[in-house]
């Protein structure tokens, strides 16, 4: 099964390589599909070039001396490629940054208002502000507290609210899991499985955490080196022995396995 | 007690044209982390501007003023677009450089013009005198540098508390990268911020020369007298500068008033004490409270 056949394709990532401060290549001819109305995750371990590839198609390389060097991003049949990311805000691409990047001076509703800002349809902007409340009513209980005061569940819950208020068509996730308890992570993947439901935002999850990624998306990569690896849908990855192995953490006779057993088989047999 | 308190409105307005002048300095540093050392040159280039237009192209006061705040704005959006947009992402000390520079180069340029040297007094276009409650005497500049103080005081509170673009701004200052995720311009931030710094600079430019006429040296100098007021409020608070401005401007006031003649007695005979204090207040409060009064303190989750 390929992504075009969940739906239409929003984001085409062709063939893209990054290279940082003209020297550091990081991404070596990467391409993946994200499909209109679903939730794809883009899975692998540290230093893959999974960050990298979200801020190549959310511009927010730039302020890290990066760029795409070769291959398009195709956002509607536009190549948005190097393009600022203000500009790549208006078309309807948001991107919640790794470590959840809060406003730690501001208050809460005010990191949610900031999220707006490229908006000029102010009735619509309070009645999200609304809607974002409502699927994070954590939020709603402290709307006057200073945002670096929050709890690291709640500073997460913040940064994909503010994201969501400068309505997306389609939200870019950058690993929402980090730091977190197992049980708000949780809490966190069902809300945003719960918006793409129901207010049809597509999503582009980046995860190391694979298991609670996969068990909301639709469709997966998997990155290794700079390189896509292995894609398929959430069945296919699931039942699939190597990244059971390596991704789950699932042993091949069945039963759960310990990463160290693991490693040093890990480093001879990679995806490619 | 009449003495007291006459000197302590003479402070309180000298104090507003220190906060007038910070408060550019505060939106700059708010929003970009750059200190700007050319603010003494944006003060003095705002009042000779206000000076040209009112005497040599005969607009009536009030206008050239309002016509010298926009153009010295328009001199902050160009220095911004001309030099410091390309340093955006270099280390912030780059960029200070930049100014301390610029500074020297806006200093050179205005004595190549008749600005240069001598004093020149604006056209008289506050009534004389002043109004007078119970012996105290407030003179018509004293309270024009209230009033105008006041007045963009209002303004910048609410445009930094209310309005999305400054609540935008202050999400620049605390976290550039998040700013850009969620489509604010930071490019555009930093140009609307040295534009409001220069206006703000060529206002209390305009104040000094309705109180107390327009000399360079004299000009430039204030903006070095803003640093003790800006540091003692915080770096980068608005009602740091106005506060911070006006204990300065009181100190002052007070130290000419009553210290100058304590020092005589034992031999020190100069009376520049107005000079020194605002330097010993900065140096106290940068060992025991080196984010200001109001500035923000970095906020740690343990």
């Amino acid at each position: 099964m390929h992504p075009e056949d969940l739906g239409p394709i929003l984001l085409e990532v062709n063939n893209i390589e990054v290279v940082y401060k003209d020297i550091i290549q990081v991404l070596r001819g990467v391409s993946l599909k994200v499909p209109e109305g679903q939730i794809t995750a883009l899975l692998g371990p540290n230093g893959a070039g999974k960050t990298t590839t979200l801020r190549a198609i959310s511009g927010l390389l730039v302020p890290e001396d990066g760029q795409v060097v070769s291959g398009s991003i195709l956002y509607r049949g536009e190549n948005i490629a190097n393009k600022p990311p203000e500009q790549i805000v208006l078309k309807g691409i948001v991107q919640v940054p790794e470590g959840r990047r809060v406003f730690k001076h501001l208050t809460v509703e005010e990191n949610l208002r900031v999220g707006a800002v490229t908006r000029r349809d102010g009735a619509k902007v309070r009645e999200d502000l609304e809607r974002i409340y409502h699927y994070f009513p954590k939020l709603a209980l402290i709307k006057t507290r200073l945002a670096g005061y929050c709890s690291g569940g709640e500073q997460q819950m913040l940064a994909i609210g503010r994201a969501l208020l400068a309505n997306p068509k389609l939200l870019l996730l950058d690993e929402p899991s980090l730091g977190l308890a197992p049980l708000l992570v949780r809490e966190i993947f069902d809300i945003v499985a719960q918006i793409n439901a129901e207010e049809g935002v597509t999503v582009l999850v980046v995860e190391q955490n694979a298991r609670v990624a996969l068990s909301v998306a639709h469709y997966g990569y998997i990155m290794e080196s700079g390189r896509i690896a292995l894609e398929g849908t959430r069945e296919y990855l699931e039942t699939n022995p190597d990244v059971k192995e390596f991704y789950l953490g699932v042993a091949k006779s069945g039963g759960r396995k310990s990463y160290k057993d693991v490693k040093s088989y890990r480093r001879r047999k990679r995806f490619m | 007690m009449v003495d007291f308190v006459q000197n302590l409105i003479s402070g309180v307005a000298v104090g507003c044209i220190y906060a007038l002048a910070g408060l550019g300095f505060v939106l700059i540093y708010k929003s970009s982390r750059v200190i700007n050392f050319a603010n003494g040159q944006f003060i003095a280039i705002g009042a000779f501007m206000a000076y040209a237009l009112a005497v040599w192209v005969k607009l009536p006061v009030l206008l050239a003023a309002l016509l010298a705040m926009l153009l010295t704005a328009g001199l902050g959006f160009l220095v911004e677009r001309v030099f410091l947009r390309r340093l955006v992402g270099q280390p912030i000390i780059s960029v200070i450089m930049v100014t301390i520079g610029l500074a020297s180069v806006l200093d050179g340029l205005m004595y190549l013009t008749p600005f240069g040297s001598g004093n020149f007094t604006f056209p008289q276009f506050l009534p004389q005198g002043g109004l007078s409650l119970g012996g105290v005497n407030v003179s018509y500049p004293q309270l024009l540098a209230i009033g105008f103080t006041a007045i963009f005081l209002v303004l910048f509170s609410w445009f930094f508390q209310r309005s999305v673009l400054g609540v935008s701004m202050r999400a620049v200052a605390d976290d550039q990268m998040a700013a850009m995720s969620v489509g604010v311009s930071v490019q555009q931030v930093f140009a609307l911020a040295w534009a409001v710094a220069g206006l703000t600079a060529a206002a209390a430019g305009i104040v000094v020369g309705a109180v107390s006429g327009l000399n360079q040296d004299g000009l430039i100098a204030i903006g070095l007298a803003v640093f003790p007021a800006v540091i003692l409020g915080g770096l980068d608070s608005v009602p740091g500068a106005v506060v911070g401005g006006i204990i300065i401007g009181v100190l002052q006031s007070f130290s000419t008033a009553y210290l100058d003649g304590l020092f005589s007695q034992i031999g020190l005979v100069g009376g520049g004490s107005q000079y020194v204090m605002p330097f010993v207040v900065l140096l106290v409060m940068l060992w025991f409270k080196p984010h200001g009064l109001f500035g923000t303190e970095e906020i740690e989750r343990v």
